[in-house]
């Protein structure tokens, strides 16, 4: 049927390692976006400008380009510092960046921007009588947040959340070109080796396809979890 | 004019790798992005029209297609699709004899295609929701005027269609911008690729890669604004009276 | 002996929203069982003198003291705030609101929205609370709603369930904002009736309407304000039915 020659085996670890990736920068994109969110809308004046820097200049600049600086430039960066190191305390300390690492930071890294401006935008949807009501009943700010703020904000943020996911996972794919061994480095070797791409690429699109798929699946139930109680008579 | 370029060249006198030489790198890469972006941009465009009509069409044998391909243009990566497109040209039989090959074998044509396919497909869903979107009374309207759906769509829909994209279609050309940066895997020599071939040279990413981060940024904020002043020339109407 | 300390009182509350003064000085004090209704026209103030009682607007100036205590202020760069919050949470446990948009949590039933509070903030029990809520639910007859979302609800049902979720507090006093002005006005009387059994049992509560009919029948005194200033105040038979100031004549004269 499907002649793998034999890159079978690398090809599902190369898939495995595509998903881990992904879920993994997708919990860092989420942890920042809430961060910045709550920066953007905080009081303090600086917090909100560093929020806007971060999100003006990730949203300014290719994916590409800044993973090949944070990558290229984070190992040259943290070689900088552990030469000083050596040099001021005589440790010889080595850092090397691990490439999954490294994707993952800049992946989640870069998301955290787009889930910033998502989480901003869901939490100034949440109708303010219901945080007022909360507010007017004794309930100490973190308390309005987590039993009020929070999970009213989540229904509006799904959409967003699920899109930038969606961009996320296609995203994962250039970690190819900083030198991870995902599915899709895995299949590009594989064509330049046998002279067959088709054969490599397409089940590669496949699998994309698949777990997109069924993250739409995944998040259509979410949805209808937090849409309950807005579904009107 | 002598002046400039004499302080110019004195400025970059006792830089090593910002030399003349270099920014001219960096500036065929620009010529080479600002094409590619453009020209993909404006076929998908004209592609995207009909494709969108033929999406919204109530005939499922035209709008599964359509419906098919935007799924999977939209789904996969662009650098799978650029991979496919750019390796497998050449699996085609009989490709090599036509007068194709010599324009099929630069790396930039491949590029295109598959940035055009790419971008067709997302302009064609934002289209189509735009077409959705009309309000019904408006459509109601036409019908009671006696258009038929063909001028309909020509006088009515399709105006305030376009109008309404405005917003997701900027947002469009800023992907595109952004995706270009795809081409330099496959060897392209766009600005991405004239920042790789700087940092390969002198070892130096930071340089290398905030220079072309920050043209980038500036083309971003052009198109951003040039959006901004279209949206507040085309959505005037929309906009509540002051 | 030591006196029950009031309930709530208030002095010269200032307001300012920019260079308009909205309260140029209120002052109330609410005795146990009082059913203080404030009236006036649009934009005299009485929302926002309400809303300032249970600090959901800050005042400018003036004095606060719930059961007693005085809520304690400070200066900052962004105008006057209240200096301890934990001072306020409290504060605010013990005054219920009931608002003109219901503002029940639409996430949560009918019953996990009146038993919210008293489980987070008061730290009751859940069956206790549970328990509690059914009989409040019992009292305002939406014992039938209880899992119920808001959305499923009409506008008089939603506002007896946001009074039963006030009435869970077991609060001292009870601050009325227009409860009724959003409501189809054969749903009125449903609301206006739970209303006025509270006040026959004795609570606490000061309501902003424009109840004519509640105001005269129900409360103990009426405060008339126009233009964040007290026109005129007095027990309400004489108020509304011998009004002094001329602003209050018109304010209360039928219009066609």
């Amino acid at each position: 049927m499907l002649d793998l020659h034999g890159y079978g085996p690398r090809l599902l670890e190369g898939a495995g390692v595509t998903l881990q990736l992904a879920v993994l920068s997708l919990a860092l994109a989420v942890l920042l976006g809430l961060l910045t969110a709550s920066a953007r809308m905080s009081r303090n004046w600086l917090l909100q400008r560093i929020a806007i820097l971060y999100t003006t200049v990730i949203r300014g600049v290719p994916d590409l380009v800044l993973m090949m600086l944070l990558f290229f430039g984070g190992q040259m960066a943290l070689n900088v510092v552990t030469d000083a190191v050596y040099d001021r305390f005589g440790v010889d300390w080595y850092v090397n960046l691990n490439a999954f690492a490294a994707g993952a930071l800049t992946i989640g890294f870069i998301f955290g921007a787009y889930m910033g401006e998502t989480f901003r935008g869901a939490f100034m949807a949440v109708d303010h009588g219901q945080i007022e009501a909360g507010k007017a009943y004794g309930m100490s700010p973190w308390l309005v947040f987590r039993r009020i703020r929070f999970p009213q904000m989540m229904r509006h943020a799904l959409p967003g959340i699920s899109n930038n996911w969606m961009v996320l996972l296609k995203t994962t794919a250039l970690v190819s070109v900083i030198g991870l061994t995902d599915m899709v480095r895995v299949a590009a070797e594989a064509s330049r080796a046998t002279h067959e791409p088709f054969t490599f690429l397409i089940p590669v699109a496949a699998v994309y396809l698949l777990i997109a798929s069924v993250s739409e699946w995944l998040f259509a139930r979410l949805q209808k979890r937090y849409d309950v109680g807005f579904g009107g008579h | 004019m002598p002046d400039i370029t004499l302080w110019f060249q004195d400025l970059l006198a006792g830089n090593v790798i910002f030399t003349p030489q270099t920014l001219g790198y960096y500036w065929d890469g620009l010529v080479t992005t600002t094409q590619l972006v453009f020209l993909s941009l404006v076929i998908g465009l004209v592609l995207a029209v009909p494709l969108a009509i033929g999406r919204s069409s109530e005939r499922r044998w035209i709008s599964l297609p359509i419906y098919l391909y935007t799924y999977v243009f939209r789904g996969t990566p662009l650098l799978i699709q650029l991979y496919i497109i750019y390796y497998g040209v050449v699996f085609f039989d009989g490709i090599q004899e036509t007068f194709l090959w010599p324009m099929l074998r630069e790396a930039f044509y491949p590029a295109l295609i598959a940035f055009t396919l790419n971008t067709a497909a997302y302009t064609t869903e934002i289209f189509r929701g735009a077409i959705k979107a009309t309000g019904r009374g408006e459509i109601e309207a036409a019908r009671a005027y006696g258009m038929s759906d063909a001028l309909m769509m020509r006088r009515i829909i399709l105006p305030s269609a376009f109008r309404r994209a405005l917003p997701a279609y900027g947002n469009e050309v800023i992907f595109m911008l952004h995706a270009s940066a795809i081409a330099s895997v496959v060897t392209l020599m766009d600005l991405t690729g004239a920042a790789r071939f700087v940092y390969a040279r002198f070892y130096a990413p930071f340089e290398a890669f905030l220079f072309v981060a920050a043209i980038y940024l500036c083309l971003t904020f052009a198109i951003l604004y040039f959006f901004r002043w279209l949206e507040k020339r085309l959505l005037a109407h929309l906009r509540p009276q002051s | 002996m030591a006196a029950t300390p009031i309930p709530l009182e208030v002095r010269n509350i200032k307001k300012r929203f920019g260079d308009t003064e909205v309260l140029k000085g209120l002052s109330l004090c609410a005795r146990k069982g009082d059913v203080i209704t404030l009236i006036g026209a649009s934009g005299s103030g009485k929302s926002t003198f309400l809303r300032c009682m249970n600090l959901l607007e800050q005042p400018d100036e003036g004095d606060l003291i719930v059961h007693g205590e005085e809520i304690r202020f400070k200066q900052t760069r962004h105008g006057r705030e209240p200096a301890d919050w934990k001072q306020v949470v409290r504060m605010r446990a013990r005054l219920s609101m009931v608002f003109q948009s219901f503002n029940l949590w639409a996430h949560m039933t009918l019953l996990e929205n009146v038993i919210e509070a008293p489980v987070h903030v008061l730290g009751k029990p859940k069956k206790e609370a549970i328990e509690h809520a059914h009989a409040l639910l019992e009292r305002v007859g939406l014992t039938a709603r209880a899992d119920a979302y808001p959305a499923q609800m009409s506008g008089g049902q939603q506002q007896r369930g946001a009074i039963a979720r006030a009435l869970a507090m077991d609060p001292e006093v009870m601050l009325f904002d227009e409860p009724t002005s959003a409501l189809d006005p054969e749903l009125v009387g449903d609301v206006l009736k739970v209303m006025r059994e509270l006040a026959d049992e004795g609570r606490t509560m000061i309501v902003v309407t424009h109840e004519m009919g509640f105001a005269r029948d129900v409360s103990s005194q009426v405060i008339y304000l126009h233009e964040g200033v007290v026109e005129e105040a007095g027990p309400p038979r004489q108020l509304l039915d011998t009004p002094q100031s001329p602003r209050l004549k018109q304010f209360l004269a039928p219009k066609y």
